[in-house]
């Protein structure tokens, strides 16, 4: 389930930063390259899963689907920390002028 | 059981590899050697964003499972030497196959950014005369 949330974020993010893009001020092309990085990996494990255990290839469970939402808050969490960290808009930087003031 | 340690260890030489290769870039930029198409360092960013969100994300799964835990000695499977062998084959098989799709996956990306760039300055460089 993990996998298919994933691959679902990766594609949601990629048309963002497409719709977006030559412009990637807010850092879209980062979030949509880490889910398609955790997708391609996870698409391996499950295939080779599936190749020498002959499994079910997906596992939908409710445990499964809350690691997938984990999963996309992590990545989230994640790219709004470099976001605000690289601060694109100067918005910390006005914040922090104006508590400056007198 | 541990098969994102592979990605995680290409993602720390690749990060190296970066660094060194912007530095190069600045003293290039410094010294004025014109650079055509994309910079190396910018490639390989892109592997190591996929190399890196991939690593964090899987270790996330680990941690989920109980497969990875915040303690000495990390890996459940270190616990049980009957487990070690087959993390062992894990990590040989699962993730040197995960490290080597993503890293065939950027060539892909890199050689269709290469393909694209030549194009356009192709046709910047020969404009095609047409119309009346």
């Amino acid at each position: 389930m993990w996998l298919i949330m994933t691959s679902l974020a990766a594609i949601i993010a990629t048309i963002v930063w497409y719709v977006k893009a030559p412009e990637d001020k807010y850092k879209l092309g980062l979030l949509s390259l880490m889910f398609w990085g955790a997708s391609l990996m996870w698409l391996v494990d499950h295939v080779m899963a599936y190749l020498t255990e002959r499994g079910a290839f997906f596992e939908i469970d409710l445990d499964a689907t809350f690691l997938g939402v984990a999963v996309i808050i992590l990545a989230l969490l994640v790219w709004e920390i470099v976001l605000l960290v690289s601060d694109p808009k100067g918005v910390l930087k006005r914040v922090l002028k104006r508590e400056k003031l007198p | 059981m541990a098969c994102f340690l592979v990605p995680a260890g290409e993602a720390i030489v690749t990060t190296v590899v970066q660094k060194v290769m912007e530095n190069k870039d600045k003293k290039d930029v410094g010294e004025k050697v014109d650079v055509i198409g994309l910079k190396w360092s910018r490639r390989l960013s892109w592997l190591n964003k996929m190399l890196w969100g991939g690593t964090m994300l899987l270790a996330l799964e680990h941690v989920w499972h109980r497969e990875v835990v915040p303690w000495p000695p990390f890996l459940t499977a270190m616990e049980n030497p009957g487990d070690v062998a087959p993390m062992l084959h894990e990590i040989a098989t699962v993730g040197v196959a995960m490290a080597v799709t993503v890293t065939a996956v950027w060539g892909i990306m890199v050689l269709i950014a290469e393909l694209k760039t030549k194009s356009i300055s192709l046709v910047e460089e020969a404009p095609v005369s047409g119309g009346e």
